[in-house]
């Protein structure tokens, strides 16, 4: 059965519209990335969804239950936010009982469903502290907590990993990912990293301008984006993205070259592309550094250890990101060949459609 | 730490220094001075030790009118903390009309107490006051709130309380803006009733601003004179008669200085008393409470 589903959602800010006939539908225990940049509208749908705000039109479903009329606390979804809005002068376990009380669950289920969820998140020696003696990563532990006694059909969870150093949030992120495996509902995580959207969701939706782009597995997102937004915004450095054209000729596969002549062969049905502009699109790694190719210079050198990252251009100027080996000796200023694997490109057209190798 | 740094310290703290001396210190130690003598307003007087406070002791007056100060800042401290805040819960929203009333209900902090008594005559006055009006309308006898000792007091904390409420109110509305707006969208996911948020949420977050309150007016309210002089005079026979007005009288119009001035030193003893175990519990509580 679908967990939550969303119908021709659409919200306005005064004169200024954030959410334009967005409609979506996750499958029970789904965990769902809304990935979007500031402004994309993913955290206003999620607090629609929550009910903190409402919309101006479109429905939202529960478990085959309207909700989008009833208040936050009838909904049957929790939401972790993003500043963990933990009551300061309560105790941890004050924090995670208040709602269950107000909802009149019994003492010992309250009880039960606390040390259940202290077990889990290892926060049982701080049941008794307030939120003000607790470090960043216990408070989130203790958010998490909060709604996970609740025990809902649907967890919301806005930015959980943003407030985070470095180190604690990859923690958090296996934590998340295990508790996902726990836990009996389906959760949407709003963020604007896209390795966390990546690394936790079964489908991510990337939002931008107010629409849903995409809504696919990660890997799909990645391999297959669907137009130049998802293209650029998912994947890191971002694709490069080069006008070409179209080589007339009679091969299954289109094979295009670039503004400097370079000739590159994809796996894109030729069949499939419109006529008129069209542009390629390169991820970093393919496009290498190699003994013959088409000609660079190179204007930046990233080492990241494991592998180098080359800006360059190419004969005609137009910028390009290519891949080295981690230990490479290309320096700022040299001339370098890049070898282009087709294989692996993608073709935009005008209007930034995306068209990809044929599934295999 | 060279000697030369720390005189060049001591100038930039000497004008507060030397006026905080002039016009507190000062002051205090010679009141101190003074309440040990007996001294009119003629003549040196002379030292008489702790005389004028065993005097004072004895003096059903003077126990009288600490009586009443203490009653009166009983009936209005409470009321006028729950008032103010609720006013500042209802105006608390960014609305024109809000911030029209917010500036309605401060209006009354400006007037000075010779306004605001010549206002409550006029409301409290039984034959022609606003009050009256209303009794008589009711088909009441209206009550004669300036002349009858039981009504006194409660009539100048009810003149009190109106000519107060703007600073407290605007406190309150300050301790608000200051609680984050999602505690109240994590409340509301948590299924609380507004009831519920109110005492759990919100009233938690106002604590420091609620005890902040509650010292200012407890001492300010012990401190009344302005009202009881020019509404009641202290009458009907002493019956609202304060502290403050009674050291007033005694200085100024009966010009034993040496004895209002020891009336002055344990007013003051009471007044720092109360505040020290109001912030001493408050500060506990805090302390428990972090």
């Amino acid at each position: 059965m679908a967990s939550l589903e969303l119908k021709g959602v659409r919200k306005a800010f005064g004169s200024t519209p954030v959410l334009d006939d967005v409609s979506l539908t996750l499958e029970s225990r789904e965990f769902i990335a809304f990935l979007g940049p500031s402004g994309s509208g993913k955290s206003t749908l999620l607090r629609i969804i929550a009910g903190l705000e409402t919309a101006d039109a479109g429905e939202v479903w529960l478990e085959g239950r309207r909700i989008d009329r009833l208040p936050p606390g009838d909904r049957g979804v929790a939401m972790v936010f993003q500043h963990y809005a933990l009551y300061p002068h309560m105790s941890v376990r004050e924090n995670m009982a208040f709602g269950l009380k107000n909802a009149r669950v019994s003492k010992d289920e309250i009880e039960r469903r606390i040390a259940d969820a202290a077990a889990v998140l290892e926060i049982d020696p701080l049941l008794e502290r307030k939120p003000g003696q607790l470090s960043g990563g216990q408070r989130q532990r203790v958010a998490i907590g909060r709604a996970l006694v609740k025990e809902p059909k649907l967890f919301l969870l806005d930015e959980p990993l943003s407030n985070l150093d470095a180190a604690l949030r990859l923690r958090t992120r296996v934590e998340l990912a295990q508790l996902k495996q726990r836990v009996d509902a389906a959760v949407i995580m709003v963020t604007h990293d896209q390795a966390e959207a990546m690394t936790l969701a079964d489908r991510v939706i990337v939002m931008n301008d107010r629409r849903i782009q995409q809504v696919g597995p990660p890997m799909e997102i990645y391999t297959r984006p669907a137009n130049t937004f998802v293209a650029q915004f998912v994947g890191s450095p971002a694709m490069t993205l080069s006008p070409a054209s179209l080589v007339q000729g009679e091969g299954e596969f289109a094979a295009l070259t670039l503004g400097d002549g370079t000739l590159v062969e994809t796996r894109v049905p030729r069949t499939s592309l419109p006529a008129g502009e069209l542009r390629i699109g390169l991820r970093p790694e393919a496009v290498r550094v190699a003994r013959s190719g088409a000609k660079a210079k190179v204007e930046l050198v990233e080492r990241l250890g494991e592998r180098t990252l080359i800006y360059a251009r190419l004969a005609d100027g137009q910028p390009i990101t290519a891949e080295d080996s981690g230990n490479s000796r290309v320096r700022i200023g040299d001339e370098v060949s890049l070898k282009i694997e087709g294989a692996s490109a993608h073709v935009f057209d005008a209007e930034g459609a995306g068209y990809h190798r044929a599934e295999s | 730490m060279s000697g030369t740094r720390d005189w060049r310290g001591l100038l930039f703290v000497a004008p507060f220094v030397l006026l905080y001396g002039l016009i507190l210190v000062f002051p205090l130690l010679r009141g101190l001075w003074l309440s040990l003598n007996q001294v009119d307003l003629f003549g040196a007087g002379h030292f008489v030790g702790a005389a004028n406070y065993a005097r004072l002791a004895r003096d059903p007056i003077f126990a009288a009118s600490l009586m009443n100060t203490f009653e009166v800042t009983l009936m209005i401290v409470p009321v006028l903390t729950v008032l103010a805040l609720a006013l500042a819960l209802a105006l608390n929203r960014a609305t024109k009309g809000a911030a029209i009333f917010r500036g309605i209900f401060f209006s009354s902090a400006v007037l000075s107490v010779t306004i605001v008594t010549l206002i409550w005559r006029f409301v409290l006055a039984p034959d022609a006051g606003l009050l009256g009006d209303l009794w008589t309308a009711l088909g009441w006898t209206p009550l004669p709130f300036l002349s009858d000792a039981h009504l006194a007091l409660p009539a100048l904390a009810l003149t009190t309380v109106w000519w107060s409420m703007g600073f407290p109110m605007l406190l309150f509305l300050a301790g608000l803006q200051q609680v984050p707006e999602d505690m109240y969208e994590a409340a509301a996911l948590d299924n609380a009733s507004r009831w519920t948020t109110l005492w759990r949420i919100t009233v938690p977050a106002l604590r420091r601003t609620i005890v902040l309150v509650v010292m200012l007016q407890t001492a300010a309210q012990l401190q009344m004179f302005g009202q009881s002089q020019l509404l009641t005079a202290g009458g009907p026979s002493g019956a609202s008669r304060t502290a403050v007005l009674f050291l007033f009288e005694t200085a100024f119009a009966q010009w034993q200085l040496g004895y209002a001035s020891a009336a002055a030193e344990v007013l003051f003893l009471i007044i720092l008393a109360v505040t020290v175990t109001q912030y001493w519990a408050t500060g506990r509580a805090t302390a428990q409470g972090k």
